[in-house]
Parts: structure tokens; C-alpha cells; sequence
């Protein structure tokens, strides 16, 4: 039986091993790369998408799980929030205002993670963005994803 | 106008016309004696030898080729505004590039601080071997490392670069106008004539082309800078935010396939048996390749592949390497510490005040054994290398922080000759010095960027390597555990009249062990210990345990002599005003000496480390037995700032990375092999614990300092000076996460009630 995916508004029908993992199925077969490999066991968060809304970790997902459902990944974050074209999201333009990233490896997954959130609950306390946001960032960010996010908080 | 793919011929041309009339131009800082062998090697006809490279295209937009690789830390920012700075470009007209991997590109200002004979660091030896195979005439070196771009490159190469682009397009101009050169202005990339006249740089480039760049064009003071110091966004923010951004793992030639590896647990093992028919039978896997040390398995999906090489029953041979362990290791570290050492410094007569201590009037010896262990780089991106061989040609696809030694690396292990080999550089998601493939040693630590290659020869399609976070956790080149037991002899004003420092593996920066404190005699030792742990260089490399030990011990007599720690230091820094500065400034900011939040504690230290002084104040508190850091300032010494919004988030990322590493970094070896293998026992600090971090940099007129380092070993020592102030315990061993507090700040709690 094939797997049937929306990813970022696309329909795929997919003949792939049902309990591959859902990142690999984004990076390999359909060539979305925005999406990250960072340790395969759900531990740092490089991976993360929207599975119907919801931040999931790609990495230890099987892709038999989501079968049916409506992926969004980074590459369609800003078109998701609402952007038009050539347009980024609310967040993204705050992650470029005060500068976030360094490598940038770990910030797909560091957006998908926050959107998500802020999605749920627009105006989180510290203390919720420390529960929620339990990506890893090994250059350090963390302070500037703070303000980055508080940057759409408080407006 | 696109530059399209170099020729090496192009590119070995200083000034000169290129298709469409846009004017390239380069500069080569080298001193005399390299500059003519340089000028010797390369020039032809006027030509010069060069080596960083503006681009001036008739749209009049100026293209900066960057010889280095950037890991985040906005180094290809800051080298741009440094050219276009002394060109006089309008910023909104200025793009910027990593250099393509050729050795005109090298980064010759930093190949001539390090030739042979002139102090190599460790980290870069290899390079003898490998990068300069090709062109010891070219000064071929591209390394990111050693927080050199800015200081080196920057101020030797790009800065002159740009002055003397400049100068050809104000003679270009005044022959346009028939007056001097110095009728002229430069501003905004456009040149005003003395009627008025105006030509922008774009319509000059080509006229400009024709003439010789000057080999010492003026350039600016620093009061002169308009883009210089200031925060300009980074270049290549924009696409770190919407997934566009390539890394090497994103390399995705046409009939790409993917390998995964099998690697010997234990370092340098070597394969016994397997039986590739356990897997071939798989859906996607197409071929099993061997290779020295491990097995690799390729398929056309990396899942597959990985899937398939866990499932191959692979046997190793790691002979006697199997009896190592971190206790065999440290104990071996000190039996040689208690044997004949080697001389690193001696200052005075340290030996005969240690020996006549016992019979002086209120001397005392304080001595104490510090530890740390080994550290993986723990990089987010995991390593790769794509490799694709066909027609006696390799194409490589991989982010390095030293595209042109891995371009030699790689022709060295196809045997396919370095001109056929195009190294493709992409984004590195993480370096650290991970991902410096040419070291000490390097030839007994093959790596990724071996493995890929010697795989590709087996396959007719281009082949994606991919180390899982396992692999990459048990197979780095690793910041060494080392012991170090420093003695002093104190007076009776508490202060030291001799300082002994005995510790294992002299390594890179030589001066890390060295201590900025003025005192009389001084006796610094060494010993090697060799183990088949492969080393590499860990962001600030020795300066990360030296700064954890002598900065710890510093405190420990500050303590003991019943004095603050930080008036402690200023007494013995009379001679370090720098120092002093940058720690007074530290304090004053994080104010220290001022009532604190109940349960909050103050640490400080500093370290000059790369030409840079830093000097961090950290501010913690003890939860549940663990250390909770609440805030860190820093102050810095780094010179003239160049970018303050990159320096800053550099100290930022420097603070975390180290302090990381202090909390929970610890690698430890059991059966010849790495115990940890991801980042569940190998933990990573999260948002939630990320200390209020603020940094605050010195007016200085130093010389230009790295910064990519520097901040990074002054925080464990800061941490556990804080820890000792809090609980009384002294932590002489990292990770701190081996320590419970509970106990003792409990009894200090009480003591204190």
C-alpha cells in the first residue's frame, strides 16, 4: 500500500518501507533539505515539522504514523503563516532582525519548534518557552532565540 | 555578472579585465622573502602573486571573495566590510563569497605567520605534509581556525586589497578626466572628478583593470571608518531562516547514492570479517565497500543504508587497545608527571624556592592535582562527504574549514592528480575544529572526507557519506584529557614566590600554560602520553584545560590568603594592565562585591588567548546539588571591534560552548573505545539553562584579536570559582555534573545560619 503524504500543500503517493523514518522520506525521497539530521533518536530537535500543526521529530517517526496527514516544513513556514510570496513569517523576520543564527544547522528545526508553540500559545512565559523549546543549538543561540521570540510576543 | 567557475589562470592574475569589463583584483600580504618566491611561483608579464580578491562587475556591485570558511561566525561579513571599508564602496553594493577551493586563494597571510622554522602550532603541522604537497610555492593554506580571519586576513589582506582597488579607480578616473589622481575622491562606490565629473566604480572597472595594483596603497585611520564598527547584517542570515541554506549534507548531485559506515569501536581497528550477502539482498542497498577500519554499505536512501550496516555482523581486530580505559590513561598520566618532565618555561630559580620552602619563616606550599577528560566537538550537522569519481576526475561536495587541504587530502587518497579535483565548498553546519581535516597526526586519524573517497572509487555514481550521531561522537579527534598539578610556594602575605606547573601533552597555542600573573620564579613542565585516542584541535584547544587550571588555582590561593579573588589578581597583574582592565571592567558590570539574590554567588577569571583578553564574572547558585548559572559578563580586549554584533555573539557562543562542556562534557574510553554515544549521554546544554549572558568590549587600540575562541575557557574556571564561593568545594575535576553539592551546600547553608 502506498503512503499518502500533503507535504507543504503537495500531495505525494509514496512506495516506501512503512516504518522508515518520516526525515528521510522528506531529505531522501523528496528532496527537501531545509529539514536536518542531527542525532536520529529524537534528542535535539534538527528534524522537527508540522505533522497536522503539530512540532514532531522526524527522525523517529515512522512515515506509516503520518500516512494521510499534512506536513509542513520549514521550506513552507512562511507560506504556512500566512506570507505571501518571497515573503517570511512574522518569526523568521525576527530570527533575521536580531540576527539568531550562527551555523544555522539547528534553526529549521528551532522555527518549526517555536511556531508551533506560538501557534498553541501566543504569548508564552519563560518558563513555556524553556518547557517547549528543548531543541539543541550547539553555537550557542539561545539567547538571541529568546529575544527573537519575545520580539513577537511583546508586539 | 556572474564569475561563473574560475579558471585557475584567472585567478592567478592580480588586476586585470575579465569577461563583461569587471575589474578582479587581489593583493598578496606576504613578506619579502615569500612575497618574491610568491611573485616568482606566479607572476608572468607584471603579474602578481595574490591572495584575497575583490570583483568590481559594471552593474557596480563589488563581490568579495572570502578565504575562509564561515561556521556562524560572521566571518565573511566582517571581511568584506574590512575591503569595501578602504574601497570606499557603497555597502548596499557589496556581496560576498567563500573563495573557491584554488590555491590563489590561499590565505597566504596566515601561511607566511606559521612557514617552517617560525613556530608552527600543532594544529596546522599536517599542512607540511599534505596542503603544501601542492604548492609550497603558493603558500596553499585556507584554513578556518586559530580565530585568525579578522586579524590576519582581514587586516593584512582585505584591507589592502581595497585600499589599492581604490587607487587603480582613481587613476583609471583621472586619466578619464586628464588630472591627477589626487584631483579625485573616492565615495560611496562612485569617483568625483575636481569639475565635478562622476563615474561610478562599475564604469571604471574596466580602465581600471589596466593598471598594476600598488603593493603599499594609504590606507584609512580608524577614525576614518564608516562601515567598519558597525552592526551590517550578516550575508548569509537570510537563508539560514527559510531552509535554503546548503550544508555539505544537503549535496545532492544527480544519482546521488548514500553510504553509511560500520566503524571498529576501538580507533585504528582493523576489519576481520563480514559477509556483505547479509545485506545486499536489501531493498536499496547496492553495494558493501570495506575500508581501512570499517565497512561501509551503500544504498539509494541513507535510512537503508544505516539500517543495513547496523545489521552486518562485522568483526574487529583492536589488539592490545582493548585494555585502555580512562583509568589506565590517567594513571599513566601520573606516573609520567612523577618521572623527568620536559621544560615548557622556567622563570627564575622555582626549584630552589620549592626546596628551601620547608625551612623559610612563613612559607607555605599549596598544591593541588587538576583533571579533565576528553571532549567531542558534538557538531550539529554530523560529518559527511559526497564524492563523486568519473573520468579520472573527482567532484567533492563537503563543508571543511579548509577546502584547499581537502582538496589535496582528497587527490592524495584517489591518486587522482589535484587539478582534477574540484572541492565544492558548502555550508558547515558546526566546525569547532571538527572539521579541519589536516592536523597533527592527521595521517593516523583517517577521517569522513578519507572514507568517502576511497568509497566513491567503488561506485559508479556520486556517494553521500553520512557518520550517524553515534559515529560522530565515538569517532572524533578529541580535546585530550589531561592532567595537570600545579604547585606554589605562598608567603606570609599569601601571595606566591614560585608557581610549578606540571602537566601532560604540549599542545597548541604553546603559550596556554603560561600564566599572565608576575611572579618571580616560575617552573612550567611537561610530559607526553601517548594513547591511540586520536587528538584534534577543540575551540581554543589547550587553552581550555589551562584556563580551567590555573585560573581555578589562582582563586584557591586568593581563598586561602583570606583575600577577594578578584584584588588578588589585580596585585599580581601590575605589569598586565590589559588584563586588569578587562577584569575591572568585568567586575564592575556584573557587580561584584555588591549584594546578590539570596543563594546567588559570584566567580571570576580571565585569559588572554588568539590576541584577544577575556575576562568573564559568572553568577550561580546551587539547585539540587547542581550548579544553576544565572548570568555571565563578559568583558573583552579583542582591539579594534569590527563587526560588534558578530564579536559580541561570537563571546556569546563561546561562553555556551564552554560552558557546556564544563557542566556535562566528558568523553571516557572503556575497552579501547568511546562509552558515550549521543546526546543523551552526552549532554548538551538547553535554552532553559542558558545563563543572561552580556558582553562589554574594552576601547583598546591593541592589535586586532581573534574572537571565535576566546571566550570559551575563561567560563568553566569562572563557574567554579562561583561553585567554591557557594559551597566551599573546591572542583578540581570537570565535568561539574560529577559533583553532588547537595551535601555541602547544605552544611554551608547551616554553617552560614
Amino acid at each position: 500500500m502506498p503512503i499518502s503524504l500533503t507535504v507543504n500543500g503537495k500531495r505525494h503517493e509514496l512506495d516506501v518501507e512503512p516504518e522508515m523514518p518520516l526525515l528521510w522520506v522528506i531529505r531522501d525521497e523528496l528532496g527537501l533539505t531545509g529539514t536536518k539530521f542531527g542525532c536520529g533518536i529524537a534528542a535535539c530537535g534538527a528534524c522537527t515539522v508540522h505533522v497536522d500543526g503539530v512540532a514532531t521529530r522526524t527522525c523517529v517517526t515512522p512515515v506509516e504514523v503520518v500516512d494521510g496527514a499534512e506536513i509542513t516544513t520549514i521550506e513552507a513556514l512562511a507560506a504556512s503563516s500566512g506570507a505571501g510570496e518571497g515573503e517570511l513569517s512574522a518569526l523568521q523576520a525576527a530570527w533575521v532582525a536580531k540576527q539568531v543564527p550562527q551555523c544555522g544547522y539547528c534553526q529549521s528545526g528551532m522555527l518549526m519548534a517555536v511556531s508551533a508553540l506560538l501557534a498553541e500559545n501566543p504569548q508564552p512565559t519563560d518558563e513555556d518557552i524553556d518547557a517547549a523549546i528543548t531543541n539543541v543549538c550547539r553555537c550557542g543561540t539561545y539567547p538571541r532565540i529568546r529575544a527573537a521570540i519575545r520580539e513577537v510576543t511583546s508586539a | 555578472m556572474k564569475l561563473g567557475k574560475p579558471t585557475r589562470r584567472q585567478f592567478l592574475i592580480a588586476g586585470g579585465a575579465v569577461a563583461g569589463g569587471a575589474l578582479l583584483i587581489g593583493y598578496a600580504s606576504s613578506g619579502p622573502s615569500r612575497r618574491a618566491q610568491a611573485d616568482a611561483a606566479a607572476s608572468a608579464g607584471g603579474e602578481r602573486f595574490v591572495t584575497t580578491w575583490l570583483k568590481i562587475a559594471p552593474d557596480n556591485t563589488v563581490t568579495v571573495y572570502v578565504p575562509h570558511a564561515d561556521m556562524g561566525q560572521g566571518t565573511i561579513t566582517a571581511l568584506a566590510m574590512m575591503a569595501a571599508e578602504e574601497l570606499d564602496a557603497d555597502w548596499s553594493l557589496v556581496r560576498a563569497e567563500q573563495a573557491p577551493a584554488e590555491s590563489a586563494f590561499a590565505n597566504e597571510s596566515l601561511g607566511n605567520r606559521f612557514v617552517p622554522g617560525d613556530g608552527v602550532p600543532p594544529m596546522l603541522k599536517g599542512v607540511n605534509a599534505a596542503a603544501w604537497y601542492q604548492v609550497a610555492k603558493f603558500m596553499s593554506l585556507q584554513i578556518t581556525g586559530g580565530s585568525m580571519a579578522v586579524r590576519y586576513t582581514g587586516q593584512h589582506g582585505m584591507r589592502t586589497t581595497g585600499a589599492a582597488a581604490k587607487e587603480m579607480l582613481l587613476k583609471a578616473a583621472a586619466s578619464r578626466w586628464n588630472c591627477s589622481p589626487s584631483d579625485c575622491t573616492a565615495a560611496m562606490s562612485m569617483v568625483t572628478g575636481p569639475k565635478g565629473e562622476t563615474a561610478t566604480y562599475g564604469e571604471l572597472a574596466a580602465d581600471a583593470a589596466e593598471y598594476s595594483p600598488s603593493a603599499s596603497p594609504k590606507l584609512k585611520s580608524r577614525s576614518e571608518y564608516k562601515i567598519v564598527g558597525t552592526p551590517r547584517p550578516r550575508f548569509d542570515i537570510p537563508g539560514k531562516v527559510d531552509g535554503s541554506a546548503k550544508y555539505g549534507i544537503d549535496a545532492r548531485p544527480e544519482g546521488l547514492l548514500y553510504a553509511a559506515v560500520r566503524l571498529g569501536p576501538v580507533s585504528r581497528s582493523t576489519v576481520v570479517s563480514y559477509d556483505a550477502s547479509q545485506v545486499l539482498s536489501r531493498r536499496g542497498v547496492k553495494k558493501v565497500v570495506e575500508f581501512p577500519g570499517g565497512v561501509a554499505v551503500v544504498a539509494d536512501n541513507y535510512w537503508r543504508a544505516k539500517e543495513a550496516a547496523a545489521a552486518l555482523d562485522v568483526e574487529f581486530d583492536a589488539g592490545d587497545k582493548v585494555n585502555v580505559s580512562s583509568e589506565t590513561i590517567f594513571a599513566a598520566q601520573a606516573e609520567a608527571l612523577s618521572r623527568e618532565t620536559d621544560e615548557d618555561k622556567e622563570v627564575g630559580d622555582a626549584a630552589s624556592v620549592f626546596s628551601s620552602a620547608p625551612e623559610t619563616e612563613g612559607a607555605e606550599i599549596v598544591s593541588a592535582e587538576y583533571r579533565v577528560p576528553y571532549l567531542a566537538h558534538a557538531c550539529m550537522e554530523p560529518m559527511n562527504c559526497t564524492v563523486w569519481i568519473r573520468d579520472g576526475k573527482a567532484d567533492v561536495w563537503v563543508g571543511v574549514q579548509d577546502p584547499l587541504g581537502t582538496r589535496a587530502r582528497i587527490a592524495d587518497v584517489t591518486g587522482i592528480d589535484f587539478d582534477n579535483v574540484t572541492v565544492h565548498p558548502m555550508l558547515l553546519g558546526g566546525g569547532f575544529g571538527r572539521r579541519i581535516p589536516l592536523r597533527e597526526g592527521f595521517f593516523d586519524f583517517p577521517s569522513e572526507i578519507d572514507f568517502a573517497a576511497i568509497i566513491a572509487k567503488e561506485v559508479d555514481a556520486p556517494v553521500k557519506l553520512v557518520y550517524s550521531r553515534e559515529d560522530d561522537i565515538q569517532h572524533d579527534a578529541y580535546r585530550p584529557a589531561v592532567t595537570s598539578r600545579i604547585r606554589a610556594v605562598v608567603g606570609p602575605d599569601g601571595y606566591p614566590t614560585a608557581y610549578e606547573n606540571l602537566y601532560v601533552y604540549k599542545d597548541d597555542p604553546e603559550e596556554a600554560p603560561h600564566i599572565p600573573y608576575g611572579i618571580a620564579n616560575q617552573s612550567i613542565r611537561y610530559a607526553e602520553v601517548p594513547t591511540h585516542i586520536p587528538r584534534g584541535p577543540w575551540r581554543s584547544v589547550a587553552h581550555t584545560q589551562h584556563t580551567f587550571f590555573s585560573e581555578s588555582f589562582f582563586d584557591e590561593l586568593a581563598h586561602r590568603a583570606g583575600k577577594d579573588p578578584l584584588e588578588y589578581r589585580l596585585a599580581l597583574l601590575k605589569d598586565q594592565p590589559r588584563h586588569a582592565a578587562v577584569l575591572k571592567l568585568a567586575a564592575e558590570k556584573a557587580g561584584w562585591g555588591k549584594k546578590l539574590p539570596q543563594g546567588h554567588y559570584h566567580g571570576i577569571a580571565v585569559q588572554q588567548s588568539f590576541g584577544s583578553i577575556v575576562a568573564e564574572v559568572a553568577e550561580v547558585s546551587i539547585e539540587d546539588g547542581s550548579p544553576r548559572i544565572h548570568r555571565v559578563v563578559a568583558a573583552v580586549d579583542c582591539g579594534l571591534v569590527v563587526h560588534p554584533d558578530t564579536a559580541a555573539q561570537q563571546v556569546e557562543s563561546g561562553i555556551i560552548y564552554g560552558l557546556t562542556a564544563a557542566l556535562y562534557g566528558e568523553i571516557s574510553i572503556e575497552n579501547g573505545a568511546v562509552v558515550q554515544t549521543n546526546f543523551t549521554d552526552y549532554e548538551m546544554l538547553h535554552l532553559s539553562e542558558c545563563p543572561e549572558i552580556e558582553v562589554h568590549f574594552v576601547d583598546s587600540d591593541a592589535p586586532i584579536g581573534g574572537l571565535g575562541e576566546p571566550a570559551t575557557p575563561v567560563v568553566s574556571a569562572a563557574v567554579s570559582n562561583a561553585i567554591f564561593a557557594a559551597t566551599g568545594t573546591r572542583i578540581r575535576q570537570l565535568p561539574f555534573k560529577l559533583h553532588d553539592l547537595s551535601q555541602v551546600s547544605d552544611k554551608f547553608a547551616q554553617a552560614a545560619d
